[in-house]
């Protein structure tokens, strides 16, 4: 993975320090993730220029900022885009001209995106010829997101676009992120306090605490952490990539195939044929047994081995699973008394049982 | 109303209209710099922009008279470079105008500046707009119910101004004999008809002109109920 875009930025205000030094993927979503007030707003804002910080910037080749060398790029002329919370629509200015607004303030041979490519991804064609104050929030916050993307950015920085939004709305946007995710080049550096953002839509996490960078890494593999949890106390469980092979209408289940000869059967999900996914799945849905069972309504059962284990929680072991051909890992909650039972340790060949209805996506 | 008594109309219309364009274009950088600013200077200057709201305006006509006189220290350099005597005269009248009326345009340029807020500058910048391209896209159109308010105060202020005037301006018929100076004239020799006709003229046209402005500015607010969406 290139590491394109790199920094070491500080920032001093009167309650608050950032400091960061950090290079982060030249494509895909990287997450900014943490609790309010971690600084994660403020670096992207010292990303965009919109913050006087201090340090160095930079994006591939070009040098956006350098203390050193007394460079300075101006947020204007650098050539990102910003969604905000808040949609920020220009109320003097129609549907069409707030979405042309940074559009007609790019070179020509700079446009890579085009009006009708980015009606046609957000689904904008039917708000054209509305007036702005007649949009409901997540209209808005589309329009936002179309404007931005036809100033053809070549970073794009999101701070909470869904923060502001009712759940209906985030209901109604995600998917329109995740397309883009998916069909665009930009990278994208996203903001979000929300783990079920980070869950749906990051290649890769970087968790802030009091203006530091704590952890990173790719994300299924934070997300799936089995040491430290992105959000202390929360149900530990792991986030596995999977296509969709099949849906079976009768017994309302979906195939899923995690990795090659590596199935799963989880309850109907929302996607098509052959689309990626994402799913959860809770360690407490997983229980480990040494042979196959039989007779049992548990529909998935995977051969795995277990690779580390951690006593935390008083009577009960976390375990570190890794499925067939290693692509794939999972969490596994048992109590204490079966780990001895069963005589588990690492190393271990066993077999992983997911229940099927404790997976969402 | 005979032929000589129109001079002093079209004359304090002649320096309504032209100290209201200067002062627009005074006032706006002013008060965009007020708006602006995170400097420590900044009461100094708004004090300063609102003295006229409280001295006499006798007090600010007797000091300009000092300083722009021929002997008087900035009078004596404008004619120096050959720039126009400024007492008893018409170029006189509008640089006093301009002064005594700025607090009543910077103020409301200052609020319709300060209200519009950050956030839809930096939405802008971020889109590539430029500092003075912001200031056209955004800011004027924005502000506008602010100009328009600025604009008409500035205007009915030198229109009914009065000690200012005359201490800088005489009462010179024809040059610098204004409506507010006329009407103290006839009141002198007892003119009350001629001083009844002028003063209700003055009345009439100045609240015209307000209520004007806040309908108009009533109806944009109606509008526009937020600087974002």
């Amino acid at each position: 993975m290139s590491r394109d875009i790199q920094f070491r930025l500080s920032l001093k205000r009167s309650m608050f320090e950032l400091n960061v030094e950090q290079s982060i993927p030249g494509r895909g979503v990287t997450a900014l993730f943490g609790p309010s007030g971690c600084g994660k707003t403020t670096l992207l804002r010292c990303l965009a220029g919109l913050e006087q910080s201090r340090g160095e910037l930079s994006v591939g080749s070009e040098k956006w900022q350098s203390s050193s060398e007394g460079i300075f790029l101006p947020v204007d002329r650098r050539p990102i885009a910003y969604v905000f919370q808040e949609a920020g629509l220009f109320p003097h200015l129609s549907v069409k001209e707030n979405l042309l607004y940074g559009w007609k303030r790019t070179a020509e041979d700079e446009r890579r995106i085009t009006p009708d490519q980015v009606y046609q991804w957000l689904g904008l064609l039917p708000l054209i010829s509305r007036s702005v104050h007649g949009l409901s929030g997540g209209e808005k916050q589309r329009v936002a997101i179309g404007r931005a993307l036809l100033s053809s950015p070549r970073l794009l920085l999101m701070d909470e676009p869904l923060s502001a939004l009712d759940s209906a709305s985030k209901v109604e946007i995600l998917p329109f992120l995740e397309r883009l995710h998916r069909e665009l080049e930009i990278p994208v550096v996203y903001v979000t306090h929300a783990i079920e953002e980070v869950a749906q839509l990051a290649d890769y996490i970087l968790q802030m605490e009091e203006g530091r960078v704590i952890a990173e890494g790719p994300a299924l593999a934070m997300l799936s952490r089995f040491d430290r949890r992105l959000i202390p106390g929360e149900e530990p469980g792991a986030v596995v990539e999977a296509t969709v092979t099949n849906h079976d209408e009768i017994q309302y289940l979906t195939d899923l195939m995690l990795s090659k000869g590596v199935s799963l059967l989880a309850p109907h999900l929302d996607a098509t044929v052959g689309s990626p996914v994402r799913i959860r799945i809770p360690a407490r849905e997983v229980s480990i047994s040494l042979t196959v069972p039989e007779g049992t309504s548990i529909l998935n059962i995977l051969p795995a081995r277990i690779i580390d284990h951690s006593e935390g929680d008083p009577g009960r072991v976390l375990v570190q699973l890794e499925l067939k051909g290693g692509e794939t890992r999972l969490l596994s909650r048992i109590s204490r008394y079966s780990w001895d039972r069963l005589g588990l340790a690492n190393g271990m060949q066993v077999q992983a049982q997911i229940k099927s209805m404790g997976l969402a996506l | 109303m005979s032929g000589i008594e129109m001079v002093p109309v079209w004359l304090t219309l002649k320096l309504a209209t032209v100290t209201t364009i200067l002062l627009l274009l005074v006032a706006t950088p002013l008060a965009w710099w007020l708006a602006q600013t995170k400097s420590r200077s900044k009461p100094i200057f708004e004090a300063m922009v609102a003295l006229p709201l409280v001295l006499p305006p006798t007090v600010l006509g007797f000091y300009l008279l000092v300083l722009l006189g021929p002997e008087g220290p900035i009078g004596s350099l404008i004619e120096a470079v050959g720039g126009p005597r400024l007492v008893f005269t018409f170029a006189g009248l509008v640089f006093a105008s301009v002064l005594y009326s700025l607090p009543f345009v910077v103020q409301p340029l200052q609020n319709a500046f300060e209200s519009i807020g950050r956030a839809p500058l930096e939405v802008a910048a971020t889109l590539g707009a430029s500092a003075r391209d912001r200031f056209f896209s955004i800011v004027l159109p924005l502000a506008r119910p602010g100009f328009i308010t600025a604009a008409t105060l500035g205007f009915a202020h030198t229109l009914g101004e009065f000690g200012v005037v005359l201490m800088i301006g005489g009462n010179i018929p024809g040059k610098t004999q204004v409506l507010s100076v006329a009407i103290y004239d006839h009141v002198e020799v007892m003119e009350y008809g001629q001083a009844h006709i002028l003063s209700a003229g003055l009345l009439i046209a100045s609240f015209t002109v307000l209520l004007l402005v806040y309908m108009l500015n009533r109806r944009s607010r109606a509008k526009r109920h937020g600087y974002l969406l």
